[in-house]
This record gives C-alpha cells, sequence and structure tokens, in this order.
C-alpha cells in the first residue's frame, strides 16, 4: 500500500478506485471493469505529472520526508559492493544515525558515509530518526580520517531533519563534533562527493556535505531551519510553514541557482518513494560522474577548490 | 522666523531631550535587581559589582577596553549581496536590516578591528548580540573572513568573541554556509601558525557554536555565559523534562571539558594577553593599563578602513579628558561606516 501524502489526496480517490475496480472483477467472474479501471488510470496518470510538474516549496519537504523514499541502507546495498561497515568514535558510543565503511563502488575502494532515519519503529528508535549525536559526528570524522590516510575518495548520503537536540548530545560537544566533522570535510585531501536523497537538516547536514561535488535528489530539500521552526520564530506560529518553505529557497532547484550545489539527480515521476529502484539507479549514474570530476586533482589543489568554492559562495542571487 | 528657529526651536528641544537623560543614569541588574548608576557600571565594564552579572557590552565599549590605550583600527569588511534570497516573513528582511542598522549605527551583528593587546598587534572580531540577535550571515562570514585574512596578513592572533542566536535564517542557505566559510578561514590562521582564540559571551548558540565558536585554539567564555547548539527550550521540548541547574552555562561547559577556562570581564585583557604572549613566544606581558603607543606602530589596514583616532582614551598621557568624560560615546570617532 503505497502512502499518500495530504497533498495527493485526490490522487489516492483517483487510485483506490481504480484498484478497488480490479478487485471487485477479480471476486467476480465475468466482469470486465479494464477499461473503466484504465480510464481512471489514465486520469491519475494526468494528475500525477501536474502534482509533480508544480510541486510547491513544502510539498517538497514532505515528498523529501516520504518514509518510503530509499534511505542511507538501500543506497549501499544496491550501489556498492564489499560494504564494510565500521563502528565506534573510539571515544564514547556507537551512533546508530551514522552509518559507514570501506566499500567497493564499481570496484574502486571508497569510504561511505551517511545518515540513516530507519523504515520502520524499531529501526526508527535504533536510528533516532536520522538524528546523530556527537559520537555519530566524530565516527565520521574517524572514517573520513581513514580514508584521507589510504587514499579512498568520500561518499557521502544525506538525509536527517537535523543533529539531535538532547541534553547528553549538549553535553558531550554537539557544537563543537559538528564543528570539527565540517572542518575535516574541508581538510580531506581525497575527493568527497556528496549527495541529499532527502532532507538536509541544517548544521547536522554540512558536517557531512560539505563537499567537492554536491548533488541534490529532485525533491530533496537543504535548509538552515525546518519551515517549522523557522514560521514559529518569525511568523510566531508554526502553521506558516508554506510561507516559510517558500521563503527559505530550501528546494534543489532553487540552491543550484545559487550556486550551492553543483546537480540535481531526477527522481522519477511521482517522486523517489514511487520508484525506488529507478531512484537508486539516477544515483548510480550520477555518482561516478560527480567523483570523475574530482579524482585526479592532486591533493593541494583539490583542498585548494574546495575552500574557494566555500568562501565563493553568496556571490550568486536568485533572480526575483 | 530667524529668531524662532534659530532661538526658540532649539530651546524647546532641549527641554524635552533633557528630560530623556535621568531615566538612563541608573540600569537595574536584571540578576539581582540592584539599581547601578550608569558610571559605576560603564566602569565595570557592564558588569554588576553586586552579582557579578555580566551584562551587553557594545563592540565599541570592548574594543576600547581590550586595546592598548582604547586605541584600534577598523578593518574593512566587504559588503556582501543584499537580500539575496529577497526573503520575506512578516515584515522585509531588507527593512529588518534597514532598521536594525539605523539602531545600531553599526554595519551587521559582527565588527572587526586591529590594534594592540599588551603591544601585541592584534585582530579582534566581536559579534553583537543587540544586531538582530547576533545572527550570522554573509555579513558576519565576511567579517570572520576578513579578520582572518588580516590577522595573517599581520602574522598577529585573532580573537573573536562570540555571540548569536545562531545562523541568520532571512538568509536561508546561505547564512548555513557560513559554516563551511567560517571554518575555511579559521584554517588559514591554522596553516599561518597563528593563534586563534575565542571568547564565547552570552549567548552564542546554534551554527555559530557549531563552527567558528568551537574551534579555537584556546576557549574561553564569561561566567554564566549560555552556550550551546540547541537551546534549552528546544530540548526540553524534545526530552520533555526540565534541565539541570546551570545546564549549557559557561562553567557547566568548563565541567564537561568544551572549554579552557571562564574568565570575568575585567580580567580578560590580562588573561588574554597572556595567552597571546605565550603562544606567540613574546616576553611577558608588562601588568597593568599600558598607555597608548607614542606612536602608530600598526600599518594602515585595508584602504578602505578607516582610524578610530579619537576615542575618549585617544588623549593618550593627558587622559584625564578621559576621566572627566567616563560617559563619553562609547563609541570612536570616524568608525562609522556607510
Amino acid at each position: 500500500m503505497h502512502a499518500y501524502l495530504e497533498f495527493e489526496k485526490g490522487l489516492a480517490e483517483i487510485e483506490g478506485k481504480a484498484e478497488e475496480l480490479r478487485a471487485m472483477a477479480r471476486t467476480n467472474d465475468g466482469m470486465d471493469v479494464e477499461a473503466e479501471a484504465k480510464a481512471l488510470d489514465k486520469k491519475a496518470a494526468a494528475l500525477l505529472k501536474e502534482l509533480y510538474g508544480s510541486l510547491t516549496p513544502w510539498q517538497k519537504c514532505q515528498v523529501a520526508r516520504h518514509p518510503d523514499r530509499p534511505h542511507c541502507i538501500d543506497y549501499i546495498d544496491a550501489l556498492f559492493t564489499d560494504y564494510t561497515p565500521l563502528a565506534g568514535d573510539r571515544n564514547f558510543a556507537d551512533d546508530h544515525a551514522v552509518m559507514g565503511g570501506l566499500a567497493r563502488l564499481d570496484d574502486a575502494p571508497v569510504m561511505v558515509i551517511g545518515l540513516e532515519k530507519g523504515s520502520d519503529t524499531r529501526s526508527r528508535l535504533d536510528r533516532n530518526f536520522g538524528m546523530a549525536r556527537p559520537e555519530g559526528y566524530r565516527k565520521a570524522i574517524r572514517l573520513m580520517d581513514l580514508a584521507d590516510r589510504f587514499g579512498l575518495p568520500v561518499i557521502t548520503l544525506i538525509d536527517t531533519p537535523g543533529a539531535y537536540p538532547g541534553k547528553g548530545a549538549e553535553e558531550r560537544g554537539q557544537a563543537e563534533a559538528i564543528a570539527r566533522s565540517t572542518e575535516k570535510c574541508l581538510n580531506l585531501k581525497v575527493p568527497l562527493v556528496s549527495v541529499i536523497t532527502g532532507e538536509g537538516g541544517s548544521g547536522g547536514a554540512v558536517a557531512f556535505a560539505t563537499a567537492d561535488r554536491l548533488a541534490m535528489l529532485e525533491h530533496s530539500v537543504y535548509s538552515v531551519i525546518s519551515p517549522e521552526g523557522c514560521a514559529s520564530i518569525l511568523w510566531k506560529d508554526a502553521e506558516k510553514m508554506r510561507e516559510a518553505a517558500e521563503a527559505l529557497r530550501l528546494t534543489a532547484q532553487d540552491l543550484e541557482q545559487l550556486g550551492v550545489i553543483d546537480r540535481i539527480v531526477k527522481e522519477p515521476l511521482g517522486g523517489a518513494q514511487r520508484d525506488r529502484r529507478a531512484t537508486i539507479e539516477a544515483v548510480r549514474k550520477a555518482l561516478p560522474k560527480l567523483l570523475d570530476e574530482v579524482r585526479e586533482l592532486p591533493a593541494d589543489e583539490l583542498i585548494r577548490l574546495r575552500r574557494r568554492k566555500y568562501l565563493d559562495m553568496g556571490s550568486k542571487a536568485l533572480v526575483a | 522666523m530667524n529668531w524662532i528657529s534659530n532661538y526658540v526651536r532649539p530651546k524647546i528641544n532641549s527641554l524635552f531631550s533633557r528630560r530623556e537623560v535621568p531615566e538612563n543614569l541608573w540600569t537595574k541588574c536584571p540578576d539581582c535587581g540592584q539599581m547601578l548608576f550608569h558610571r559605576e557600571l560603564a566602569d565595570a565594564l557592564n558588569v554588576c559589582p553586586n552579582c557579578n552579572s555580566h551584562m551587553y557590552i557594545s563592540p565599541r565599549r570592548r574594543f576600547e577596553a581590550l586595546f592598548d590605550g582604547g586605541l584600534y583600527m577598523d578593518v574593512a569588511v566587504p559588503e556582501p549581496l543584499a537580500d539575496p534570497l529577497h526573503f520575506r516573513d512578516k515584515k522585509r528582511y531588507a527593512d529588518r536590516l534597514k532598521d536594525a542598522r539605523r539602531e545600531s549605527e553599526a554595519p551587521d551583528a559582527m565588527l572587526v578591528a586591529e590594534g594592540e593587546i599588551g603591544r601585541m598587534k592584534t585582530v579582534v572580531a566581536i559579534q553583537d548580540y543587540k544586531f538582530m540577535s547576533g545572527s550570522m550571515g554573509m555579513y558576519v562570514g565576511n567579517a570572520f573572513i576578513a579578520a582572518a585574512e588580516r590577522a595573517v596578513a599581520l602574522k598577529c592572533p585573532l580573537v573573536v568573541f562570540t555571540a548569536a542566536g545562531g545562523a541568520r535564517m532571512q538568509e536561508g542557505i546561505l547564512s548555513l554556509m557560513q559554516m563551511p566559510r567560517t571554518t575555511v578561514a579559521v584554517q588559514m590562521l591554522k596553516e599561518a601558525g597563528l593563534p586563534y582564540i575565542v571568547v564565547l559571551t552570552h549567548a552564542t548558540t546554534g551554527g555559530v557554536t557549531a563552527s567558528y565558536a568551537m574551534l579555537g585554539d584556546v576557549q574561553i567564555a564569561e561566567p554564566n555565559a549560555l552556550i550551546c547548539f540547541a537551546g534549552p527550550r528546544v530540548i526540553e521540548q524534545t526530552i520533555r523534562e526540565t534541565l539541570p541547574e546551570g545546564f549549557q552555562r559557561a562553567e557547566y561547559l568548563l565541567d564537561h571539558g568544551m572549554l579552557d577556562m571562564v574568565v570575568d570581564r575585567k580580567s580578560l585583557r590580562r588573561e588574554l594577553g597572556r595567552v597571546l604572549h605565550l603562544l606567540m613566544k613574546a616576553p611577558p606581558m608588562v601588568a597593568g593599563d599600558l598607555p597608548p603607543p607614542s606612536e602608530p606602530a600598526l600599518p594602515p589596514a585595508e584602504p578602505a578602513a578607516e582610524p578610530a583616532a579619537a576615542g575618549p582614551a585617544a588623549a593618550g598621557p593627558a587622559a584625564d579628558t578621559a576621566a572627566k568624560a567616563p560617559d563619553a560615546p562609547a563609541r570612536a570617532e570616524g568608525a562609522e561606516k556607510p
């Protein structure tokens, strides 16, 4: 059963009706509903195209958070071979919101690190809904450091509401851990390629996404604050998240225009959640291309260009 | 007409403006409630003599208190694109920014200056919590980078006083991008082998804490300053329990290994000076207040920088002018930016 989003209600009705008709036909022999069902299918397809052709920023936030989108774990399973998970920050704990390890991408060894939200109640709790704690960022730093020393390119996959706002996380230096992780990204002597696959939640995402090449899935978002958070602070009304989402310019399309991201990876019609395989395939195609753009650069040049890229950020405004 | 505009109107104006003065003479300490005379408070650098509450102090006052003889020069900060997202909530961001600039007479939430601390050339950047909660946007990023570049050019240390409600939401993703941007600037200093000292002041939160505020070679904080990534309210909403006394305050962070020291504002100059002289392998700083340098020992800053020549303490050895007018404007003249 497909999980529909609030703005897909009309679509849910049409697709539900078609499904009902077909179910009826299956139980009643000789009943022919196919013509009618097909007409409904066509209507649904047209509506889907219309909806996804003009998603509002807030709708994109909802799509980006859709529970059926492929997660880090799915990409790692499908795109990499010899995945060898590594664990722990060697200091306090192993944060399950951050997964990563050695792996091969097209046979070449790499380090893959990602934020995993989990896909059912148990795994979501285990993964803390993709919200990392300091030990998660410190684990990422450790893995990046390892990659650095062995000359392995780093690939990060980002999907997080943000860093975890908890008592223990603060006590153990959440801010410091994020700052060091961003610093590590900037210092890497090996290429770093990132893909935001769902939510790029604020500092929790920056710590992984400060990359040589940053791509975003078509309907993913990357923002300094959630639209709900922004609405409650600036509009003093959390219900104004639509306006906030609009104002924040958090869509992949706006971010490309601002020069914050390098590439948009197209999603199948109806979003990544409708066709997980096609989405994963799209990322499979995009990754090596992104990596090839920076793979041959010598270390000092790589670092220089990466720093230049971030220093120059903000020189492009949006067209009014 | 002339008589009216030249004599009567100024008289009336002066009568009205005079009435406002007494209101500013006394400040109530927000922590202990003690009424404090403005002169006494200013002498104590806005620290309550009764309960040691560290109240807000303007960047200009801090510069004066920090640099030898209160002398310093502004370091020019490149203007970023104005309102790149055309952001609008209940109000246009462009208007909010204009209002903030008018109120504070500062270009944005961070000012950068160069001067001497115990005769050690130093670049100091100070974040102003009164300017849109000290929030970090493109300008603050530019200021931080300009400060680091100036320190590298002068081969001198950088001291940053942080204070921020976090990233400036109205600049959207570009405010977030100040985290890597400022981190690049910190790396410039590290690579040049120059000290980078952070002084965390009340309150330092969010993306600022999670970038340059936590990357110092030495981490200092003012007493009781709130320092956090997520604010206490957000955490209480998440975990649904009340937080312990003093949670996320400077002393708490010190206990948890996040800081090197908590230093009273009045001792900051001496502590900072000592640390800087040690790290720069310079002889110990002479104790006590140094008079201002007799010669302008510093090469001129960037062409656009305007020297802050005539601060109250700039009168030098004839400092009784300053003593007579302790409530003279805290802002150094000629320091204003367009």
